[in-house]
């Protein structure tokens, strides 16, 4: 008898929820992650989800959170899919609700809703400012009671490598690296879900986690799963500045009342709040009226970008501005924004609640990934599907605040159920897959790891990552211009060329980081070539793809989704027009109502 | 010209379980804001100690770097703590890296933390849902339970009130205080309650609440300040009104 099996690689919210829809329908899943699942991305976000609820009589409806999102994501977004999640939103914030996430709540004891960036509706669901904890810890105490019922094996500590490909290019299993014995392993199953989260790292400097490299995205990639729009990068306009990272600063500071400012006068040196108001530059409520402070993230890391590089407000003469709360009530800030103002006061050692946060945007969010279909999130190799940051679906060029959370959870929801039926109508499962298949794939991972350990050479793998995201930063971030990305990929031409000379430095077969992480590193080089690329051919702006060259949006040649194609080492684009079926395509903006 | 300020780190090296422990010191260049992550990057970027020996990158558990994920738990100048928010200019150099030495060692500073996993595990830490179908809003709760619970769900399962507690030692097999805390936590919530009996069978159990010996230094280093001990008293509460009324009408 035949014996249907399911992978999930990832453990954030998107992998979780499709291994809980797959364990529901009586299917074994394999659960694989780097890290412990409840130390996966997913617990940093931090401000709430989104779900048109309605509860504070202002005629919200799911068909306004539609809008608002294709509109938010300047009319990228493949419609009926996002009308989907829409439409589930409500329905998602219910089933949280009954797994115990402690959502904040009102005096009557519903959930309380604040609003978020690029709507003018309070539609964020929050449990103070760790919401993606919450959420993730909840989906993962769900997928906790399905592994002691024994429907969910965990393999934590494991890291892909690539998918297990049969001779017609069907996918039959993954291939992974236990992060502690170096085991390279090949495990068959009938369907893999990609799972796997963003790439800041690629940007040498996020807000993302470490995990956060992309790499699966590319491996796959390479193996020739599509990948589409990624060039569109968002950089979230407040947060704090790190050289290990750049922290987060929620959008729900501003959606609590928080404002942005800095001094008019340049290179004042008072002290932020002896300034009187008059002499201060609120220039988000300045510009944009209607939105203010909740402009969506693109708008308001340019305005920041323009303040600070045209203008030269920034405060002090550096590369920040003002985020202020200090006029809302500490018990009201302690209640609803606690976690990200224990992160400023940690890691910059000030208190937020009595003085203006210094902030300045970073990279933080993927709206591009593993290109799926509309309906059942599958990729274009059988067996592949995905789910969440890595894959593309429903943020278009810029994903407003909140959404990706709701985006996450919608996806596991529908790849576990698509996964299974698909591996239920095989007329062969992986039972009947011959060993030789995965051996292959084993055999031809565990050569590149020899080649690595045996390599001599000069370059060390942290240098060249470095080199790589100061360079993605500088010139694939904020403002592109096409001189600058064909420098970039020269530059990352050049990185890649190198990476033939890394030394390991670490040749032992236990717990080698080093030799894991080189790994990553292939793959982050040549993900961040099909991102600048992708750039640097789509000439337009739109959402968060800004070229001062090419300053407006261009329907008629742009109104397209891009997607890059791996041939024999070469990354060739094609474009798919884009499903604007539901809300026809008008201008965007902020400054007045839409 | 002025020296260039260093930072002397000194980190507990370990090749494997089985192999021999020893220590390095490195000295660093020192930047503003460094905290311990960006010391064992330096490391890894170029594996040379203090005394110009070619060495490995030292293998660390990291992920999310604004203490949130729990991974980076280390002992930092005798302390537990999450090596992210370990600020270079608030400690003291050298500055003395170990690993957490309740868990099984993996190399160098990682440890195999899956006990603690596995516990939550037999203390059935969920709110057991009928299924993921759409049966509406979950159960109301007030504005003040919430605020009561939510500073327990916040535990990011780092160990370091383990590493701490006298009781977790390699004779007993004290589950200690975060786990414990998980147990208040779900049977706080209106539809985990109904299987409080459950989770308190299984705190009463080997290694449960009775053992605690009361030291209360968890909470002393409990990064996300968590009522640990509140929690320990009130489970205790819980289990011997259980134990009681099971003595009764057992």
């Amino acid at each position: 008898m035949k014996t249907a099996k399911i992978i999930v690689v990832g453990g954030g919210l998107a992998g979780l929820m499709a291994t809980i829809r797959v364990a529901e329908l009586g299917v074994p899943v394999e659960l694989f992650s780097i890290v412990p699942v409840k130390r996966s991305h997913s617990v940093c976000a931090q401000g709430g989800i989104n779900a048109a609820k309605n509860t504070k009589g202002e005629g919200d409806s799911t068909a306004r959170h539609l809008d608002d999102t294709v509109y938010g994501g300047d009319f990228l977004a493949n419609q009926a899919p996002v009308k989907r999640m829409c439409d589930a939103a409500p329905g998602i914030i219910d089933l949280l609700d009954r797994m115990g996430v402690m959502f904040n709540r009102t005096p009557e004891g519903n959930l309380d809703y604040r609003r978020f960036g690029g709507t003018l509706y309070h539609r964020t669901a929050f449990a103070g400012a760790t919401t993606g904890q919450q959420i993730l810890y909840a989906l993962d105490e769900q997928v906790r009671r399905f592994e002691a019922e024994g429907r969910v094996t965990k393999y934590e500590g494991w890291t892909f490598l690539s998918a297990v490909l049969d001779d017609a290019g069907v996918c039959r299993g993954i291939c992974a690296m236990d992060l502690k014995t170096m085991e390279v392993r090949s495990f068959p199953a009938d369907a893999a879900i990609i799972c796997t989260g963003g790439n800041g790292a690629i940007f040498g400097r996020s807000t993302n986690s470490v995990v956060c490299t992309g790499s699966a995205q590319s491996a796959l990639f390479q193996q020739g799963v599509h990948y589409a729009n990624g060039e569109f990068i968002q950089v979230h306009p407040t947060a704090i500045p790190g050289e290990d990272k750049l922290r987060l600063m929620s959008e729900s500071a501003r959606g609590e009342g928080g404002r942005v400012w800095v001094p008019r006068k340049p290179g004042d040196s008072r002290a932020p709040l002896t300034i009187p108001v008059p002499e201060r530059f609120y220039f988000l409520e300045e510009w944009y009226p209607k939105y203010g402070n909740l402009v969506p993230r693109d708008v308001a890391t340019r305005a920041i970008h323009k303040i600070v590089f045209e203008e030269r407000l920034g405060v002090d003469g550096e590369a920040a501005v003002y985020l202020d709360l200090t006029h809302i009530p500490r018990e009201v800030l302690n209640r609803k924004l606690e976690g990200i103002l224990e992160i400023y006061e940690k890691f910059v050692g000030i208190d937020p609640r009595d003085h203006p946060m210094k902030v300045f945007p970073g990279m933080h969010y993927t709206m591009g990934g593993i290109w799926i279909d509309n309906d059942h999130a599958a990729t274009n190799v059988p067996g592949i599907y995905a789910a969440g940051e890595c894959e593309y679906q429903y943020h278009g060029a810029n994903r407003l605040g909140a959404n990706s959370l709701v985006s996450c959870i919608w996806g596991g929801m529908v790849a576990g159920p698509a996964s299974v039926k698909y591996a239920k109508g095989l007329d062969n499962g992986w039972e009947s897959v011959p060993a030789g298949i995965y051996d292959r794939e084993r055999t031809r991972q565990e050569a590149i790891h020899d080649a690595l350990v045996r390599q001599e050479g000069s370059e060390n793998p942290i240098t060249i990552w470095k080199e790589m995201g100061a360079s993605m930063t500088e010139h694939v971030t904020v403002v592109r211009y096409n001189k600058n990305l064909h420098q970039a990929d020269a530059k990352l031409q050049e990185l890649l060329e190198r990476y033939t000379r890394i030394n390991l430095s670490d040749r032992t077969k236990w717990s080698n980081q080093t030799l894991s992480f080189a790994r990553e590193l292939y793959n982050m080089l040549v993900l961040a070539r099909v991102i600048t690329l992708g750039a640097a051919a789509r000439d337009e702006s739109r959402g968060a793809h800004y070229k001062p060259d090419f300053p407006e949006r261009d329907d008629k040649h742009w109104l397209k989704t891009t997607r890059a194609i791996w041939e024999q080492g070469a990354i060739r684009f094609e474009y798919d027009a884009v499903d604007t079926s539901l809300v026809p395509p008008r201008a965007r903006r902020y400054d007045m109502t839409k | 010209m002025a020296e260039k300020k260093t930072v002397i780190v000194r980190v507990k090296r370990q090749a494997s379980p089985e192999a021999a422990a020893g220590w390095e010191e490195y000295e660093l260049p020192w930047r503003p804001s460094m905290n311990v992550i960006i010391c064992l990057r330096d490391i890894a970027e170029h594996p040379v100690t203090r005394d110009s020996k070619q060495t490995t990158p030292v293998s660390y558990d990291a992920n999310c770097l604004e203490e949130v994920c729990g991974a980076c738990a280390m002992i930092v100048n005798g302390r537990p703590r999450q090596a992210c928010s370990a600020l270079v200019d608030t400690l003291q150099q050298p500055i003395r890296i170990e690993p957490l030495t309740k868990f099984p060692l993996v190399r160098d500073l990682t440890v195999d933390r899956d006990s603690m996993f596995r516990n939550l595990k037999r203390m059935k830490a969920w709110v057991p849902i009928d299924g993921t179908y759409d049966l509406g809003e979950g159960p109301r709760m007030s504005a003040d339970q919430q605020e009561k619970a939510y500073p327990l769900s916040r535990c990011i399962t780092c160990g370091n009130c383990l590493e701490v507690c006298p009781q977790v030692n390699q004779h007993s097999q004290f589950v200690g205080a975060a786990i414990i805390s998980q147990v208040r936590l779900f049977n706080m919530h209106p539809t985990g309650a109904m299987h409080a009996r459950e989770r308190l069978d299984a705190v009463m159990g080997a290694g449960g609440v009775a053992d605690c010996a009361n030291a209360r230094n968890c909470v002393e280093v409990c990064p996300k300040d968590i009522p640990l001990t509140e929690s320990i008293a009130d489970v205790n509460r819980q289990a011997l009104k259980q134990a009681v009324l099971g003595w009764l009408f057992g």
